[in-house]
C-alpha cells in the first residue's frame, strides 16, 4: 500500500481538524494537543478499525456542521426534585439548585486551573485511545465537572439535559466528568430528547465511581439528531456498583461506546433497548475490563429493528490474568421486523484468568408465529398482538431501571413507538 | 472407564516433550533454489510437467501476491516471515517421473509412513487388524509418494489421485473447479499457495456414487527450511457422498516452518462431503522454539440444492494456527456443519473458527467449537455467521465453549453474527470456564487421580465433536487430546 494514500484526509476530517483551538493552562493544552495528534494520526474511524467494524464513521460523517456559537445563560428549573443541568446547542446554560454534597465546575474553569487530578480523570480515562474519544478531548470546549461528596446519598437524580434550540445543523463538543465519592449513591440521567434537531453531537462522559459507591446511569437517546457520538468512560473502584440502562431510538446515526474498568469485587450492569426504524443506524460498542478479582458484570441488550434500520452490538468482556473469580455474562437479542433491516452482533470474550465463569449469548430472530397465533386466537388483533410481544421482549431489559420515574418514562416511550408502528 | 484408563496410560507413556512424530527421515532431496521469484514458480511448474495454462495460472497468482500485504488482524504474534529464506519445493531424490507402483517407492519412505502408523502397501492394510479400509494419498514435503486403492476406487468411478496427476489426466475438471471456491485473490496465503502449490489430493465422485471407502491424505513435512503448500480439491457431483480424512505431522526442528494450504470442496445437488482433519504438526518446544506456522484456507461451496458439507477438526499441533474452514451455503436448503476441538499448550497460538455464509433460502448451519487452552498458550475462536438478504429462513446454531487449564493461558471468543433479513434465526452461545472443582472433587473422591479426573472431564467436554469423527480417527484423536494436555494438570 502506498503510504501517501493513507494520509489523504476526508473533507470531514479536514473540517474537524480545523476546529482545533485549545485554550487554558499549559497542562490542559498539552493533554488536548496529545489527543489531537492521536486523532490526526488515526483519522475518523472506518471499518478497518476493528472496534468500528460495523459503523463507517469516515463515510457517515462526511459533512461536518459548523461549530455552535455560545448560548445565553438562563434559569433552569428542577424536575420533580431532580437537579437539571442544561446544555443548549452544546453549551451549558445553567442548572437548578444543586443538592447538598454536590459541587459543580464548568469545563473552561477546570481547563484554566489545570489541576492534575481532574485533568487526569477527564483526559486519561479508559477508552482514550479511541479516535472519537480523542477527537472529543481535543475539541470539547464546554462541559461540567461534578463532584459528589463521599457518603452522600442523593434521593433524586441529576439530569444532564442536552437540548437543541432549533433544527439548524451544528456541531457540538462536550466533555463531562462525574466523580462519585466513596460510599455515595447517585442516579445520573443523560438525556437527549429534542425532536426535529439536526445537530452533530460529540459527547464524552467520564464517571468515576468511588469505593463502595453506587451509580445508576440512564441514557435516553431519542432526540432526532443527525449524529450522536456518546462515549461513556467509567472507572469503578473496589466494591463499587455501576449500573447503566440505555434507550436508543432517534437520530440518523447513534454510536454509544462504553468502557468500564472494573476494580475488585465490583458490580457492573449495562443494559439497553434500541428501537430503530427508517434509515436509522445505532451502534452500541462496549468493553468491560476486569482488572481485579471477584467482580461481576452483566450486559443485556435488546434491538428491535424495523424499516431498513441497522442495529450493531459489539461487546467485549476482558478478564485480566489477575481477575480471578470473575463472573461475566453478556446477552444480545435482536428482533427483526422487516426484511430490509440489518443486525450485526459481535460479542467477544478475552480471558486470561482460569478461575472464571464467563459466557455470552446472542440471538437474532423474528416474532414467534406460535406466540402470535396464540394471542390472535384469543381475539387480539394482529398489530396489537405484535405490540404486546415486542413490549414483553423489551421489558426484561427495562425492568432493570431502578429509578421508578425513569423506568415509567422508558416504558411509555416503548409503547408509543409501537403504536406509531401499528398505525 | 476403559477409555479413560487408556487415555491416562497414553499420557504416562510419553515423555515431557510429548511430540512423538518428531523424527527426521534421512533421505536425499531435490530442492528448488532458495527464495521466491517467477523462476521458482516456473521451476515447480516444470517439475510437475505442467501444461501452459497451469503455469499461467500460477504466474498470475504470483504477480498478484507480490502486491498483497500479510494480514495482521488475527490474534497471533510471530516474527516476520522471510519469504526469500525458504525452499518452496523439495522432493525425495529417488522419485522417478510419472506414475509408479508401490515397489518403486524408496523403502526409507515406506518405513517413515509405517512409523507414523500409515501402511501404504495394500496387502498390508488388508492383512492388518483394521476392519475398515482407508485409501491413502501420502504427501511427503512437496510430492505425493503413493496413493493406495486407486484401482478399486476407479471401479466405482471415483477419481482419487495427486492433484499434479489430475492436471494431466483430468484437465477439464481441474480447469473448471480449481480456484472456483477459493479464488486466486482470496487472501495473502491462498494467493501464495496458488503460485507455488506443489501437491495435494484431487477427488471427484461422480453423480449418485457413494464412495466405497474413506479417503485420506497424510501430509508430512520432512526437509529443513521448507514450506509445504498443498492443494486439495474435492468435488462431489449430484447425489454423491464422500468422507475424507486428513492427517499431518512434521519433525522437531528449532526453526519455524511454513505450511500454507488451500482446500476447496464443491458439493452439487444432494451431495455430501465430510471432511475431517487431525492436525498434529510439530507445535514447538515448551519455550516456543520451532514449530509449524499453519496458515490454511479451507472452504466448501454447497453449490447445489440440499447439499451438505461438514468440517470436523481436531487441532493439537502447530506453533501458530490460522485456519477458518468455511461453508458457502449457496444451494437452497443446503447445510453446513463445523465441529472443532482446538487444544493449545506450551506457547502455541491458535486463531481458528469458521464462516457460515447463508446465501440460499432455508439454509442451515451448526457450529460446535471446543477450545482448550493450557500452559502459556492463546486459543481464539473467530467465526462469522452471515445471512444474505435473500437467504430467507436461514438458521444457525453456534456453541463455542472454552476451557482454561492454568492461569497463564488465554481463551478468546470473537464471533461475528450478521443478519440481513427478518426470517433468519441465529442462536449463539459461548462459555468460558475452568474445570470445576466440584467435578474434580467428585471424580477424585471415587478414587481417580487428579490427572485421570482431568482426562475424564476433558473427554466429556469435547465428546460432541469427537462423535463426529470417523471411527479410525476418533480413537487417535482421543489419544492426542490426552497427550496435548500432558503436564498441564496440577
Amino acid at each position: 500500500m502506498d503510504v501517501s494514500v493513507k494520509n489523504l484526509k476526508t473533507t470531514g476530517e479536514t473540517a474537524l481538524a480545523a476546529l482545533f483551538a485549545p485554550s487554558g493552562a499549559a497542562a490542559s493544552k498539552a493533554l488536548r494537543q496529545r489527543a489531537f495528534d492521536l486523532f490526526q494520526t488515526m483519522g475518523l474511524p472506518s471499518r478497518r478499525l476493528e472496534s468500528w467494524h460495523y459503523t463507517d464513521l469516515k463515510r457517515m460523517l462526511a459533512n461536518v456542521a459548523p461549530r455552535a456559537a455560545t448560548s445565553a445563560a438562563a434559569n433552569v428549573d428542577a424536575e420533580a426534585g431532580a437537579c437539571v443541568i442544561r446544555f443548549v446547542d452544546g453549551h451549558c446554560i445553567g442548572h437548578s439548585a444543586l443538592p447538598k454534597g454536590v459541587t459543580l465546575r464548568g469545563l473552561s474553569d477546570v481547563l484554566a486551573q489545570g489541576d492534575a487530578d481532574t485533568l487526569g480523570a477527564l483526559y486519561a480515562s479508559v477508552g482514550s485511545e479511541d479516535p472519537v474519544v480523542a477527537l472529543n478531548a481535543a475539541l470539547a470546549d464546554d462541559g461540567v465537572v461534578i463532584d459528589v461528596a463521599a457518603g452522600v446519598t442523593l434521593d433524586a437524580a441529576i439530569i444532564l439535559d442536552f437540548v437543541s434550540s432549533d433544527a439548524t445543523a451544528r456541531s457540538e463538543f462536550m466533555r463531562c466528568l462525574v466523580r462519585v465519592g466513596a460510599g455515595a449513591k447517585l442516579t445520573l440521567v443523560e438525556r437527549h430528547v429534542s425532536a426535529q434537531a439536526s445537530a452533530q453531537r460529540h459527547l464524552a462522559l467520564a464517571v468515576s465511581v468511588g469505593a463502595h459507591a453506587s451509580v445508576s446511569h440512564v441514557f435516553e437517546g431519542v432526540a432526532d439528531l443527525d449524529v450522536l457520538l456518546a462515549s461513556l468512560l467509567v472507572d469503578v473502584a473496589a466494591q463499587g456498583n455501576f449500573q447503566s440502562f440505555a434507550l436508543v431510538s432517534g437520530g440518523r446515526l447513534t454510536r454509544r461506546q462504553i468502557w468500564v474498568r472494573a476494580g475488585q469485587a465490583t458490580q457492573v450492569g449495562l443494559r439497553g433497548v434500541s428501537l430503530l426504524r427508517g434509515e436509522q443506524h445505532a451502534d452500541t460498542t462496549l468493553v468491560i475490563d476486569h482488572v481485579e478479582p471477584n467482580s461481576e458484570s452483566r450486559e443485556l441488550f435488546k434491538h428491535i429493528l424495523d424499516g431498513s434500520a441497522t442495529g450493531v452490538f459489539q461487546g467485549k468482556v476482558v478478564v485480566q490474568p489477575n481477575a480471578q473469580k470473575t463472573d461475566g455474562g453478556m446477552k444480545s437479542h435482536a428482533l427483526i421486523l422487516s426484511d430490509d433491516a440489518t443486525m450485526d452482533n459481535k460479542p467477544e470474550l478475552e480471558i486470561y484468568a482460569d478461575d472464571v465463569v464467563c459466557g455470552h449469548g446472542a440471538t437474532v430472530a423474528q416474532l414467534d408465529d406460535d406466540q402470535l397465533f396464540y394471542l390472535m386466537s384469543r381475539g387480539i388483533p394482529k398489530t396489537q398482538a405484535q405490540a404486546m410481544l415486542i413490549e414483553a421482549f423489551a421489558l426484561s431489559a427495562v425492568d432493570f431501571v431502578e429509578d421508578e420515574v425513569q423506568r415509567e418514562q422508558v416504558m411509555t416511550f416503548v409503547r408509543d413507538w409501537m403504536m406509531a408502528r401499528g398505525a | 472407564m476403559a477409555a479413560v484408563h487408556e487415555t491416562v496410560e497414553t499420557v504416562k507413556s510419553v515423555d515431557v516433550d510429548a511430540y512423538k512424530y518428531g523424527f527426521v527421515t534421512d533421505i536425499e532431496s531435490e530442492k528448488a533454489p532458495k527464495g521466491l521469484d517467477e523462476s521458482t514458480v516456473r521451476y515447480i511448474s516444470a517439475k510437475k510437467n505442467e501444461p501452459e495454462w497451469m503455469l499461467e495460472w500460477r504466474l498470475d497468482a504470483f504477480r498478484r501476491w507480490k502486491t498483497m500485504t500479510e494480514p495482521d488482524w488475527s490474534r497471533v504474534h510471530y516474527p516476520k516471515i522471510d519469504y526469500q529464506d525458504l525452499y518452496y519445493y523439495s522432493a525425495p531424490k529417488k522419485m522417478g517421473d510419472g506414475p509408479m507402483t508401490i515397489d518403486d517407492v524408496d523403502p526409507e519412505l515406506l518405513r517413515t509412513y509405517e512409523k507414523l502408523g500409515i501402511p501404504l502397501r495394500e496387502q498390508e492394510i488388508l492383512a492388518g487388524v483394521t476392519t475398515s479400509r482407508v485409501a491413502v494419498d501420502a504427501v511427503f514435503d512437496s510430492v505425493s509418494v503413493a496413493t493406495t486403492f486407486k484401482a478399486e476406487l476407479n471401479k466405482a468411478g471415483v477419481i482419487f489421485c495427486p492433484i499434479s496427476e489430475a492436471v494431466h489426466s483430468h484437465p477439464e475438471l481441474v480447469k473448471k473447479y480449481l480456484g472456483s471456491v477459493v479464488p486466486v485473490t482470496d487472501n495473502y496465503f491462498a494467493t501464495l499457495n496458488s503460485a507455488v502449490f506443489s501437491d495435494g489430493s484431487f477427488v471427484y465422485v461422480p453423480p449418485g456414487v457413494r464412495c466405497p471407502m474413506e479417503l485420506s491424505t497424510y501430509f508430512r513435512i520432512n526437509e529443513q527450511n521448507t514450506g509445504q503448500f498443498e492443494r486439495t480439491l474435492i468435488i462431489a457431483d449430484k447425489g454423491a457422498y464422500v468422507s475424507y480424512l486428513e492427517g499431518c505431522t512434521a519433525p522437531k526442528r528449532d526453526e519455524n516452518q511454513l505450511h500454507a494450504a488451500v482446500v476447496e470442496l464443491v458439493a452439487h445437488d444432494d451431495a455430501e462431503i465430510k471432511y475431517s482433519t487431525v492436525q498434529n504438526w510439530y507445535p514447538g518446544d515448551s519455550e516456543g522454539r520451532g514449530g509449524i506456522y499453519n496458515f490454511v484456507t479451507k472452504r466448501g461451496d454447497c453449490r447445489g440444492a440440499r447439499s451438505k458439507i461438514s468440517w470436523t477438526q481436531v487441532e493439537t499441533g502447530s506453533a501458530i494456527t490460522w485456519k477458518y474452514p468455511s461453508c458457502i451455503l449457496r444451494g437452497e436448503s443446503s447445510r453446513g456443519e463445523f465441529y472443532s476441538i482446538a487444544i493449545s499448550n506450551g506457547r502455541q497460538q491458535v486463531d481458528s473458527g469458521t464462516k457460515m455464509l447463508h446465501l440460499g433460502k432455508n439454509t442451515t448451519s451448526r457450529i460446535i467449537s471446543k477450545g482448550i487452552a493450557a500452559g502459556r498458550s492463546d486459543n481464539t475462536y473467530r467465526g462469522q455467521v452471515f445471512a444474505h438478504r435473500k437467504a430467507t429462513g436461514a438458521r444457525n446454531f453456534t456453541n463455542c465453549d472454552s476451557l482454561l487449564i492454568g492461569n497463564r493461558c488465554g481463551a478468546h471468543t470473537v464471533p461475528y453474527i450478521e443478519a440481513r433479513n427478518a426470517s433468519s434465526t441465529f442462536e449463539h452461545e459461548a462459555t468460558t470456564s475452568k474445570i470445576s472443582e466440584d467435578q474434580l472433587f467428585y471424580c477424585m473422591q471415587r478414587g481417580l487421580s487428579a490427572e485421570e479426573a482431568t482426562a475424564l472431564i476433558v473427554n466429556g467436554f469435547v465428546r460432541d465433536v469427537l462423535q463426529q469423527l470417523p471411527m479410525e480417527f476418533a480413537v487417535e484423536a482421543q489419544k492426542l487430546i490426552a497427550i496435548s494436555l500432558e503436564g498441564s494438570v496440577g
